[in-house]
């Protein structure tokens, strides 16, 4: 019989990226609903103590697998190691990060273990009779929303898209199982290798796991304008996003696009300044928590769809703003 | 390979332009009147990364485009044709209808071994990185999950491609706080992301290649497939009716005579709301 939800810790480098801690929380409402276990597997190289710390975020159970040949992800051999684990143990439900390794882990052990799989997914429940997953992920560019299910078949599978569920807690006095799993890559004649990384220098921090997003467009003006909204973004511990045009313009590099052919992300909030919100725009944005938009123009689609519109300009606007968060700072 | 020639295969997929359309769950596609048809904005940058790597191997490389999906796609496998490719097939059957990406990717790597056996043994297969209706953005890797080949998503570089036996090709795959670089052997699939390359108009030359060109259809008869694993019925995925999303409480309009005063109330409502 299945059982258990199980929520994947994806890794670089070593270090646990946090959407982990949404899995959990996720994960956890999930699990007490069933009566059922909260899993934690990792899959990577010497990650075994960190593993360990995930039991004051709910994990009942830590499952690692680790091996130098998993030190870095790979399509080929992350897929293959955690299908491996999930045959063994049949687990109800696996909840992965619908990050860019996520999203493709996911993708290739969903065929590996003939399992459904949502994408992108930002609500989920459990079917109370067939104890399957319910999920709910935007679809055309966030203009609708599409329920999504398995067949009655296990596991199930859903990519969470980050920022759709808040972080779990940590809560005292609760030390988890921990089992090593006991894999040998060495023997698959893996046909990708890991050959290096290279750090992205920009000082300011990646949109995917920002809670604040202040995001520039055309009206921004240039590079320079940019150094203001990341001003901001460093007072408010944030990270700055960009429409489109402003990156085919080249003021801020690609990784910083928001929108269908940039990046989707889903902030607490999210602060448009000079983005008119083109419905291109908006799939990137609209599921953030809060959105405010600074524009000249009252009349600015996104000045309708926000929920606090500032009319006016920003560069008036924003070394205002600077100013009364440095005041209020103290 | 085909002869001393590179064997490229590049995935695409026919989805309305017009983001109001409406989703048809039975058919995974958008379906509206009146809403253009065009090739998946983000299949273009594939299209165009196949055609520079034939550049690079100086001819010594073929560009097939391969799509799914109903009659009317082959239009934009003409206009693929238009943009660089050497030739191009549909696979299309009332059957396919309903298939979620699983299996939708397994009818495409049928489609990739029927090439195969046809032309030459398919080297490298390229796929955009999303599609701009259903979004799922795993077909590429799960092509290669049924062929059983290494895969990279997020490919914003093809540093090096070396045709041989077997050929390798290595990728520059664009991370949360970097770049990644690693090093395949062939065959492989990589999914694109549209840093990746500027995508060019279609020249005159090929819109005349694409206006005479000949678009086979393979059905499932065509294909050695599993009638189990396809459409709805073979599908481990099933989409339900959408909906519009709730409307967005607020709409609030921050007033205030200066900027000043817009900040500090605007700040206000930040600190309320306990954001900040
Ligand atoms: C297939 C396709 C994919 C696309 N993908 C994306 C995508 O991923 N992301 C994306 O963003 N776009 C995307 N677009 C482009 C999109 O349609 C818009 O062109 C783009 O979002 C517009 O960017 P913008 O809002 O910065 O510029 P504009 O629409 O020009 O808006 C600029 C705004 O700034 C305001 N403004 C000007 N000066 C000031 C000032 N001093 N103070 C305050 N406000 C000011 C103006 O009033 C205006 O509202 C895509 C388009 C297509 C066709």
């Amino acid at each position: 019989m299945p059982s258990d939800i199980w929520c994947v810790a994806e890794q670089r480098r070593g270090t646990f990226l946090p959407t982990i801690q949404e899995l959990l929380s996720i994960g956890k409402k999930l699990a007490r609903e069933l009566q059922e276990k909260l899993t934690v597997i990792t899959i990577g190289s010497g990650v075994e103590s960190a593993a360990r710390e995930f039991g004051k975020y709910g994990a009942e159970r830590v499952l690692v697998v680790d091996h130098p040949a998993l030190a870095h992800y790979t399509d080929e051999g992350h897929a293959r190691a955690l299908a491996e684990v999930v045959r063994k143990e049949d687990p109800r439900a696996l909840l992965f990060p619908c990050s860019a390794n996520g999203r493709s882990w996911a993708g290739r052990c969903a065929v590996l273990l003939e399992a459904g799989l949502g994408t992108d997914v930002t609500e989920l429940t459990i079917d109370p009779q067939s104890k399957t997953l319910k999920m709910v992920r935007p679809c055309c560019g966030a203009s609708l929303l599409m329920p999504l299910s398995c067949r009655t078949r296990f596991p199930q599978m859903a990519a969470v898209r980050p920022g759709a569920f808040p972080r779990a807690e940590i809560q005292a006095g609760k030390t988890p199982e921990v089992r090593k799993i006991d894999l040998d890559p060495s023997r698959w004649k893996l046909r990708t290798q890991f050959k290096g990384f290279e750090e992205d220098h920009s000082q300011v921090k990646d949109i995917a796991q920002a809670e604040i997003i202040v995001s520039g467009g055309y009206g921004v003006g240039g590079a320079d304008g940019f150094s203001l909204l990341e001003e901001l973004a460093k007072l408010l511990g944030g990270a700055v996003g960009a429409s489109r045009r402003a990156v085919d313009l080249g003021w801020i590099p690609y990784r910083h696009q928001v929108g269908l052919t940039g990046r989707t992300i889903k902030p607490r909030l999210y602060i448009a300044c000079g983005i008119s919100g083109q419905i291109q725009h908006l799939a990137g944005m609209s599921q953030s928590d809060v959105i405010v938009a600074i524009n000249k123009d009252s009349q600015a689609p996104l000045m309708k769809l926000c929920n606090y519109a500032v009319e006016g300009d920003l560069f008036e606007l924003l070394p205002a703003l600077i100013e009364e968060i440095k005041k209020s700072k103290g | 390979m085909i002869g001393d020639k590179l064997h490229i295969v590049v995935c695409i997929k026919q989805t309305s332009s017009s983001t109001n359309a409406q989703f048809d769950a039975k058919k995974a596609t958008v379906q509206a009147a009146g809403a253009q048809a065009a090739i998946n904005p983000f299949d273009e940058y594939a299209i165009e990364e196949g055609v520079r790597i034939r550049e690079r191997l100086n001819s010594k490389a073929t560009v097939h485009a391969l799509s799914l999906g109903p009659a009317e796609a082959e239009s934009s496998l003409r206009e693929a044709i238009a943009k660089g490719c050497d030739g191009a097939t549909l696979l299309s059957d009332p059957q396919f209808e309903g298939s979620d990406t699983a299996a939708t990717a397994y009818l495409l790597q049928k489609g990739i071994e029927k090439l195969g056996k046809l032309k030459g043994p398919v080297d490298l297969v390229l796929c955009g990185k999303q599609t701009n209706d259903s979004d799922a953005g795993v077909v590429g890797t799960q092509v290669a999950a049924w062929w059983d080949v290494p895969s990279a998503a997020s490919v914003r570089k093809v540093v090096e491609i070396a045709p041989g036996n077997p050929g390798k090709v290595v990728v520059g795959r664009m991370m949360e706080d970097g770049t990644d670089t690693l090093e395949m052997s062939l065959p492989a699939v990589l999914s694109i992301v549209k840093e990746i390359n500027e995508p060019r108009i279609a020249s005159l030359k090929g819109k005349m290649a694409s206006r005479k060109a000949e678009i086979a259809v393979w059905r499932l008869s065509d294909l050695e497939a599993e009638v189990e694993k396809i459409g709805a019925a073979g599908s481990a995925l099933r989409m339900g009716e959408t909906y519009p999303p709730p409307k967005r409480s607020g709409g609030e309009v921050i007033e205030g005579k200066s900027p000043q005063e817009k900040a500090k109330k605007l700040l206000q409502k930040l600190k309320e709301t306990k954001l900040l």
